[in-house]
């Protein structure tokens, strides 16, 4: 089957931003899908250390490091672009002025619980930032994350057994092998990769996913 | 005359006494005031509680007062990073007391102490390990978790520009935690860039008015360069 790689994982999570959304890319894996947002699509990209209208990287040797982004690396400001401090910029999310987040995610439920901080090994130093504020803030939470870890398991499952980041948030996962939509009622396929087809997408999941004809090749 | 200026950041941070808590401005590195930071560790007192976002990166800053032994308790969001070895060190070593709150959280619990609030209810972490053990509040159908405000006897922030009022304008994604924090404790230091004379900030741009900042610290950016 054609599982999707990253760039085509971010490329297809761009394709859902439209024009005039205020959204949040988290720290990792979500940060490349900026790089598939059409130049000529005007979106409002917001960093939760006080930032909105970010643009893209500087020049090497032209970074400002007062001017960076939540994972610490060197940004710039478009044309139009604004600083506030951090209480303001949380009120931008907990008061749902924020469209869209895109996260990473240890685990999803189909229920659209998330967990995504912490790993819950008694040695591990925890660390949340901005995660939990992100996860039930924004208007829609997206996840975007492979379907199966490194050993073949689910990262979509019934019940999170990682800790959790936020309750009921997420609205759809974006995956190498498939889309979903989540909600009170469980996870539904939107779309799937090309060669995969839901019986063995359930087998592989080893949930009960529904699914309608419509749904299409991602 | 009114002139919150200090000479020095040694005579700014000279009653910051053992056993104090004290905020610290800045995400990462940016907004983070070394030289305020530099003079606390001089003074060679301990037992502290820090509130910053971070446990401290690299050599500089908060991780140079976790290096030192100054530090009793952070407040923070988000101790782990790449370079944040002091603190990992101290943690393991059970050396240091770690209050994890998430990012959003610590931003409404200072703003709140600055604000004259008793509590905040907050939907951040409800449901989750960090609101175990707190009181949940259903208010319109939403679940909310009561948070207490977070204060402090001292507020050490970098700020662009002040002046002798204590007047404030911040420079791009260094602000983040500075004008929250100024409000929250008893004494704030800001350590600026430059001192101007008053009414040469724009009274329609200054980001927090002078009541909210005791000292002011004139100290030339060593490692950044400023733009104009």
């Amino acid at each position: 089957m054609n599982r999707l790689n990253r760039d085509q994982m971010a490329a297809r999570v761009a394709r859902d931003i439209p024009e005039g959304a205020y959204v949040n890319l988290g720290i990792g894996l979500p940060t490349k899908v900026a790089n598939y947002l059409p130049a000529e699509r005007e979106i409002f990209m917001q960093s939760e250390n006080g930032l909105l209208g970010m643009g893209p990287a500087p020049a090497p040797g032209e970074e400002d490091w007062e001017l960076i982004n939540a994972g610490k690396q060197a940004v710039t400001l478009l044309t139009g672009g604004c600083f506030f401090h951090h209480a303001d910029s949380f009120a931008m999310m907990r008061g749902g002025h924020l469209d869209i987040c895109v996260l990473g995610a240890f685990q999803v439920s189909v229920h659209g619980d998330l967990a995504n901080w912490h790993t819950g090994e008694p040695d591990a130093i925890p660390a949340v930032g901005g995660a939990m504020d992100l996860a039930i803030g924004a208007k829609q939470t997206f996840v975007m994350m492979e379907l199966l870890t490194k050993q073949g398991e689910s990262k979509l499952v019934e019940n999170c057994t990682y800790p959790l980041t936020g309750l009921g948030c997420v609205s759809r996962v974006y995956t190498d092998l498939a889309v979903f939509d989540l909600g009170p009622s469980g996870a539904r396929v939107v779309e799937m990769v090309e060669g995969l087809d839901i019986e063995e997408l359930r087998r592989i999941t080893g949930l009960d996913l529904a699914f309608t004809k419509a749904a299409e090749p991602v | 005359m009114i002139d919150k200026a200090i000479d020095g950041a040694a005579a700014a941070v000279a009653d910051i006494h053992d056993g104090a808590s004290v905020m610290i401005g800045g995400f990462g590195t940016a907004g983070m005031p070394d030289e305020l930071i530099d003079a606390l560790i001089a003074r060679g007192v301990g037992d502290l509680t820090i509130i910053n976002n971070n446990a401290g990166n690299g050599e500089h800053g908060v991780a140079a007062l976790i290096r030192e032994g100054r530090v009793h308790k952070i407040v923070c969001s988000f101790p782990r990073q790449s370079d944040s070895h002091h603190f990992d060190a101290a943690y393991r070593a059970g050396k240091i007391e770690l209050e994890l709150v998430p990012q959003g959280n610590l931003a409404a619990r200072i703003q709140a102490a600055g604000s004259g609030l008793g509590a905040i209810f907050t939907p951040t972490g409800y449901g989750t390990l960090l609101a175990e053990g707190k009181e949940v509040r259903e208010i319109d159908g939403k679940y909310y978790v009561l948070e207490y405000p977070i204060q402090a006897d001292f507020a050490l922030i970098k700020a662009h520009k002040g002046d002798r009022w204590g007047n404030l304008v911040f420079r791009k994604t260094a602000r983040n935690f500075g004008p929250i924090m100024a409000m929250a404790a008893k004494t704030t230091i800001a350590q600026v860039s430059a001192i101007v004379p008053l009414g040469e900030i724009d009274p329609e741009v200054v980001v927090t008015p002078g009541i909210f900042v005791q000292r002011v610290v004139a100290i030339a950016p060593a490692q950044i360069a400023v733009a104009a």
